[in-house]
């Protein structure tokens, strides 16, 4: 009797689902920046090297990449809070950039009566609020009206920007200032450098943007992780996103959820105002989101929309931030455009085409016995 | 076992296995289908049946084994290989396009060049004569959403015939049909066996392999347990074949004692958006301790029906009380303040409403529970005794794998099933809701769910079964209701009904 047998394709063991497969497809994308960088002709492994060493290879170098990293990991949670609703916000750049009006406000109006160890909470609250507010219309008009979240939220941004710069040039524009900002914060409504926190203890540091809300960003993670898989709110929250009918069954009201869960994603998107106003810029400025908004959908789902994912997506998205400024900078011909395109091969990758090596990992590793 | 045939069989299955991670689904499956004749192919589900089919047809590739189609081994791929080498399959759910007519559902994937008029001619040509060969009658112009069910399904059979096949698969065909329609399935299959096409039948209703096949394959764990002439056997052992011991399929039970109504609806109405009347001055009173059974062919206002009743949809005129709470339209309830009163409900598709497939079955095990105690203690899930909760029901239930950790999707029907139903009876509800208990169930978890409705009504529990298999009606409801366009057509008592005067209230003939 004839006898075939064929490789099936189960499931990839969970260890290859979260880290090689993700590795797999950034080897990938590394493989195409490689052949275009080399048709521009520059040595693709030099260029690599001075990526590596820009993002990792110095304690400045890696200030920066943690801190580009600290946004990352606040808009890609954002991101994966409303994706596990099933609602896909794309307006994280716009939450992030009202959520930092928000902040600032707080600051600019108490920052000279208030200390430091009650004003940053208020501003960190007013961040959220904000961010949630902004993220709360787009969901009422979904929840309400059936209008479509990825076209309003995608809209708020426009709306937040103009509302920005409105803003800056002709009411929070520092009095004599030719440029649109703010005066400057007090201290005491500064988030520390991370560079002054250690040299307090005595860890000498290069200076670099790097500050304290890197570890705001991490209990984020921390209580998404929490309140997604072990609290009744985020459990009815994922019923929802897996099946809408089995949420309503189980009677939950979907409105209020979508509520819910798009003003926790607006929230957490404010937080990017924390980290560029409260520790960084020290004011009110313009265009600070800078793309972390959509940068966080690429995040999202690269870490699969887990806390512990988000931060590993986020870390990458950092270094090649800061990684991708030095090579523009070492090397003439790769412009801050050619790094553009390399984070766009990644996030193509790691995003579209996450489940294209998925077969092939199938044939290599799930071999039946 | 049995003589070498000299013609070729229709079709020759060698050796097939087939295994989805741990689950061995088909294990060395050997078997002969004679050309010209109705094959059943009857088991438990999850026994193997459908998986088996599946790979006869293309959907699944077997892990080993070989397929022959008239003596010669070929390669099924896909279901296109399937067709191209004569075989047919008519879904249980039917693949047609509502708002198209006949002709066009007819052609579409055949559509026959870049235009479309000269293949809508062939096909008419060709649909003709299917007609007068098989006795197949249709209206090619008429829409399919203007078609009863029984008619939707002759399209079904006749798009197999036109793709050119002579080997037919029919899974569980008769799922959405009245018994008339059932009948005058079988007479399409008898003739379509004398003008010598091959019948393969799936389906776990034996009344069906009686009265209808010539041969009957059992298959039980995922192998052929007996092939039988159906003349040789009966319905009693074709069950203890499938099952692997001696079922009883009349259930026992002792009248019901009748306590206070908990739960009564009074000129309960619901129209949708489009002005439709989907529930149409419904009243029913259902009493502790009873079973009443609403039977009705499928989309005749059931589902609307539980809907309400659960909170879910609010009705749109009329009132409904529950153990003392009314609910109407100004005061329209929700599935969480049902379930406080102390209903629970068991919902018709268990897939879409009833869990989550992505979650754990710990997680499917509090769905609509998850708020309070025993399972939020501080405003956290308490993980370990949600897992522990989903083990007991498990234990109790005969839920298998007994494993909390496993997604739901993982399960088969029956066990998804018994799930379902365990979170819903462990509560010990004063009102039990159940749409189609057993839809998808195999015959062994039956007669345990069965069982546990019939506890629970001993329990003092009002219940109310929709189902749209009247066996199931006939033997579990101590009241049958019949509805018929989103009303109650009438009540019989199960000593005083049979499936023909039943059959004939659904569908509509008469109001007894």
């Amino acid at each position: 009797m004839k006898v075939r047998r064929r490789s099936l394709p189960g499931p990839l063991p969970i260890w290859a689902e979260i880290v090689l497969l993700p590795l797999v497809n950034i080897a990938l994308a590394f493989i195409i920046v490689g052949v275009i960088v080399a048709i521009i002709g520059v040595d693709p492994f030099h260029a690599l090297r001075l990526l590596v060493v820009g993002a990792v290879g110095s304690s400045e170098s890696i200030g920066y990449t943690l801190y580009y990293a600290t946004n990352f990991t606040f808009t890609g949670l954002a991101v994966a809070v409303a994706f596990h609703a099933g609602l896909f916000n794309i307006g994280g750049e716009g939450q992030a950039y009202i959520g930092g009006l928000g902040c600032g406000l707080a600051v600019l109006a108490l920052d000279r009566w208030l200390p430091a160890w009650l004003l940053v909470p208020i501003a960190i609250a007013a961040a959220a609020l904000f961010g949630a507010a902004w993220a709360a219309v787009p969901a009422w008009l979904q929840a309400w009206r059936g209008s479509h979240i990825v076209i309003t939220t995608i809209m708020f941004n426009f709306v937040a920007s103009a509302l920005m710069v409105y803003l800056m040039v002709n009411v929070l524009i520092a009095p004599g200032s030719m440029t649109p900002q703010s005066r400057t914060f007090a201290p005491s409504g500064r988030i520390p450098a991370m560079h002054d926190v250690l040299q307090a203890v005595g860890i000498a540091v290069a200076p670099s943007a790097l500050n304290l809300s890197i570890v705001l960003a991490l209990a984020c993670c921390v209580a998404v992780w929490v309140f997604l898989w072990h609290t009744p709110w985020g459990y009815a929250l994922r019923t929802m996103g897996h099946n809408p009918e089995a949420a309503v069954y189980a009677g939950t009201n979907l409105r209020r959820m979508t509520m819910v869960a798009m003003c926790l994603s607006g929230a957490l998107a404010g937080f990017v105002g924390v980290n560029e106003l409260m520790g960084v810029h020290h004011r009110i400025v313009l265009d600070f989101p800078a793309g972390y908004g959509f940068a966080g959908i690429a995040v999202a789902l690269m870490g699969r929309s887990h806390p512990l994912g988000i931060v590993l997506a986020a870390l990458l998205f950092g270094a090649l931030q800061q990684g991708g400024a030095e090579l523009a900078f070492e090397i003439p011909s790769i412009t801050r455009e050619m790094v553009v395109v390399i984070q766009g091969l990644i996030i193509l990758f790691s995003g579209a085409l996450a489940h294209l090596p998925r077969p092939w990992l199938q044939a290599l590793l799930v071999r039946r016995a | 076992m049995q003589a070498l045939t000299p013609a070729a069989a229709a079709i020759e299955l060698r050796g097939i296995d087939k295994s989805f991670g741990v689950v061995h689904a088909v294990r060395g499956v050997s078997l002969r289908i004679e050309p010209g004749t109705i094959t059943g192919i009857v088991g438990e589900n999850g026994a193997g049946k459908s998986t088996l089919m599946s790979i006869l047809y293309g959907l699944y590739r077997a892990d080993a084994g070989e397929i022959r189609v008239g003596g010669q081994p070929v390669e099924m791929a896909s279901p296109r290989d399937a067709i191209a080498h004569g075989i047919g399959m008519v879904h249980q759910h039917f693949m047609l396009i509502d708002t198209f007519t006949v002709l066009e559902n007819m052609v579409l994937g055949a559509e026959g060049g870049l235009l479309l008029a000269g293949g809508l001619a062939a096909a008419r040509a060709e649909l003709a004569r299917l007609a007068r060969d098989y006795g197949l009658s249709v209206d090619p112009d008429a829409r399919v959403a203007d078609l009863s069910v029984g008619e939707q399904q002759r399209v079904e059979i006749l798009k197999v015939l036109f793709r050119g096949a002579r080997i037919l698969i029919l899974d569980e065909p008769s799922a959405v049909l009245t018994p008339q329609e059932t009948d005058r399935l079988f007479d399409i299959l008898r003739t379509l066996k004398d003008r010598g096409v091959t019948v393969i039948l799936i389906t776990h209703k034996l009344r069906e392999i009686m009265a209808v096949t010539d041969r009957v394959h059992v298959m039980r764990q995922g192998r052929i347990v007996a092939e039988r002439r159906t003349r040789d056997t009966g319905s009693e052992e074709l069950a203890e074949l499938m099952v692997g011991r001696k079922v009883r399929l009349d259930l026992d039970k002792v009248p019901s004692r009748r306590g206070e109504i908990l739960l009564r609806t009074e000129h309960l109405s619901l129209v949708d958006d489009r002005g439709v009347r989907l529930l149409d001055d419904v009243g029913i009173e259902l009493r502790a301790g009873e079973i009443v059974g609403i039977a009705g062919v499928t989309g005749n206002g059931q589902s609307e029906l539980l809907q309400v009743l659960a909170g879910i949809r609010a009705p749109s005129d009329g009132r409904l009380t529950v153990c003392g709470h009314v609910v109407d339209a100004d005061h329209p309830g929700n599935p969480a303040e049902m379930r406080a009163l102390g209903l629970a409900h068991v919902p018709e598709d268990r897939l879409r409403q009833g869990m989550v497939a992505a979650f754990q079955a710990s997680e499917t095990s509090i769905l609509g529970y998850q708020d309070g105690p025993p399972f939020t203690r501080h405003y956290l899930l308490d993980g370990p005794a949600v897992g522990a909760h989903c083990a007991e029901l498990m234990e109790r239930f005969d839920v298998r794998p007994r494993s909390p950790g496993l997604r739901s999707s993982h399960f088969s029907g029956g066990n998804q099933q018994k799930l379902v139903l365990a979170r819903e009876i462990a509560r010990r509800p004063k009102v039990l809701l159940v749409g189609q208990p057993t839809r998808g169930v195999d015959i062994g978890a039956i007669e345990f769910i069965h069982r546990e409705l019939v506890k629970a009504r001993d329990a003092g529990c009002a219940v109310l079964v929709v189902s749209v298999e009247l066996d199931e009606i006939l033997s579990l409801a101590d009241r049958i209701l019949v509805m018929f366009a989103g009303r109650i057509v009438g009540e019989v008592e199960p000593g005083r009904a049979d499936e023909r005067t039943l059959g004939l209230m659904m569908a509509g003939a008469e109001a007894a």
